[in-house]
């Protein structure tokens, strides 16, 4: 039981925290809405004024939009399927009896502790280049022509990166669900001669199926606001084949100083965002309950 | 799993597992060994694995040119500041919220997870204007701020699910005797939550010190950590792989470090407590 004073007191240290979330969500968010209504162009501030929705049109309407809504969808996905399939298999294949697990475990999850600049730049020089890099010396070992990643494939080089970093917070979190499943079940089934792959399709993967929601919808929300690995790598080229929509809002506001169009182009991603939001509240908040 | 397995199998099983782990790890295996080349051997073609001359000149050289230390102090000042400041502001919430639940705290918990989803890129630039006009632009406080306000709803949401875990009847049982609100927090509550607050240092550290949004478009050289200056890398001049290489082997050890001690924490903060 708490008594009044100790209400009194918990409101008390909570509220710092709420109000400075709020100014923090509130104040940037209602700016970017007046914005979004205004000509401002930081180049040209004189040409100032109230445009009702011109941003939004001028933004949707440019042929840029609709491919790095595309950009941001394949990305996404292509990331994805990558990091929980593959984070499925590896974490099966830790989870067996093997020597060194702790060693291995250690080696799968270094990459994510790796900043992006450092990830996006050793691929981009070290690995992908196409006359210094390793897999240009791998493909002319092997009497290839070197092929140029990021300029043949920048999207597909960038999902190769951006999977890589990804890997290992997908494995760890299915390894962790992976080993909180009871053994015995697993034993039982296995007496009962259920062989591995209805074993996995029947017992783990339903136990897997939370981690593996929480894993989709934590790393859509990260994946969607990628961009230094874009802005280091490609900078969104060779034209815009690998422009997605938070690139595209950065480019409108720090390189083209259109900050009416950016701040448009902001709230459409704020939508966006908040779409996948729900979902992944809905499962996080389950979890409260239980 | 105390199955029992044939020495053939596990043998086959170690050996598929570690040649995954080595090569999910490579990369950075790779960048380690570039950055003991010299420039011209980190080029040479076919590439040279182990048997080069070893050097640690690439080291040597960053510091020298690019004033390495400057940006590491920069890193450490923002990821340490931002993590303290908001322990200050998240422990007092989070204890208010485990220990004297409310009707609205579920609903706030969640609301507080909600603006983590912002998009950063929708609000750069009142953001940047906001720096301008404040002074605050590349600037260590002001990064500091930000970064505290980024990762705050985790500190809070990571505390939350520790400080849920000590039981009450502790707390009523210090009550009876007669402990203060202050006494309570201080000498009953403080030593069982300290594993928690050492978790979530240690993870907001890692994520404090390898955000790249902000402490990019933020900065410009003062108050730069690691992340711009190896972005600086970006354009090159002339022959920079090594330099590169040792410049990044030194941005991540201490992170990657820390890390591998905090794996257990990392699922359960990163998820909310969803898995644990």
């Amino acid at each position: 039981m708490s008594t009044q004073a100790s209400r009194r007191a918990a409101r008390w240290m909570l509220s710092p925290a709420v109000v400075l979330l709020l100014v923090w969500m509130i104040v940037p968010l209602a700016l970017t809405l007046w914005f979004s209504f205004q000509r401002y162009n930081l180049l040209a501030p004189e040409r100032a004024g109230f445009v009702w929705f011109r941003n939004y049109t001028t933004f949707l309407d440019s042929p840029a939009f609709w491919l790095a809504i595309l950009n941001t969808l394949i990305l996404v996905v292509g990331v994805l399927a990558i990091t929980v399939i593959g984070g499925i298999l590896i974490a099966l294949l830790i989870d067996q009896p093997i020597w060194g697990q702790g060693p291995v475990r250690i080696l799968v999850i270094a990459p994510f502790f790796v900043m992006p600049p450092v990830a996006a730049l050793i691929w981009k020089n070290m690995l992908m280049n196409p006359s210094n890099g390793l897999f240009a010396s791998a493909f002319r070992a092997l009497g290839l022509q070197p092929f140029d990643f990021l300029g043949e494939a920048p999207l597909f080089s960038i999902i190769l990166i951006v999977a890589w970093q990804w890997l290992p917070f997908a494995t760890l979190i299915l390894l962790t669900a992976l080993q909180s499943l009871s053994s015995e079940q697993l034993e039982a089934a296995e007496m009962d001669g259920a062989p591995a792959l209805r074993r996995f399709w029947h017992i783990m993967l339903p136990h897997l199926a939370r981690a593996i929601t929480v894993v989709v919808l934590i790393q859509t929300i990260f994946l969607l606001g990628i961009l230094v690995e874009i802005l280091v790598t490609t900078n969104g080229g060779p034209g815009s084949q690998s422009t997605t929509l938070t690139f595209l809002v950065y480019k409108e506001a720090i390189l083209d100083s259109d900050v009416g169009t950016a701040a448009a182009g902001g709230v459409v991603a704020v939508i966006l965002a908040n779409i996948v939001a729900v979902f992944l509240m809905r499962a996080i908040g389950k979890n409260l309950d239980a | 799993m105390a199955r029992a397995v044939s020495p053939q199998r596990k043998a086959a099983m170690t050996a598929l597992a570690w040649g995954v782990a080595l090569l999910i790890f490579f990369p950075i295996l790779w960048m380690v060994l570039t950055s003991f080349k010299t420039e011209a051997t980190a080029v040479a073609q076919p590439p040279q694995w182990l048997f080069f001359d070893w050097t640690v000149e690439n080291y040597v050289t960053v510091q020298a040119q690019r004033d390495y230390f400057g940006f590491f102090l920069n890193s450490v000042i923002i990821a340490v500041g931002s993590t303290a400041l908001g322990l200050l502001v998240a422990v007092p919430a989070a204890w208010s919220m485990a220990f004297v639940p409310g009707a609205r705290t579920r609903d706030l918990l969640m609301w507080m997870l909600s603006t983590k989803m912002m998009p950063a890129v929708a609000v750069l630039v009142p953001i940047y204007l906001i720096f301008v006009r404040l002074g605050l632009l590349d600037t260590r406080i002001g990064l500091v701020v930000v970064l505290m306000l980024i990762n705050l709803p985790i500190i809070v949401w990571m505390l939350y699910t520790y400080f849920r875990e000590i039981p009450a009847e502790i707390l009523e049982a210090a009550r009876m005797d007669g402990a203060t609100l202050r006494s309570e927090i201080l000498y009953v509550l403080t030593p069982m939550a300290v594993p928690g607050i050492a978790s979530t240092v240690l993870l907001n550290i890692i994520l404090a010190w390898n955000e790249a949004f902000w402490t990019i478009t933020l900065t410009t050289v003062d108050a730069a950590p690691l992340t711009k200056f190896i972005s600086s890398f970006s354009s090159p001049q002339g022959l920079f792989y090594a330099k590169l290489s040792a410049a990044s082997t030194m941005a991540i050890a201490p992170i990657l470090i820390m890390g591998w001690f905090s794996q257990k924490q990392l699922v359960r903060g990163l998820t909310f407590g969803a898995v644990k």
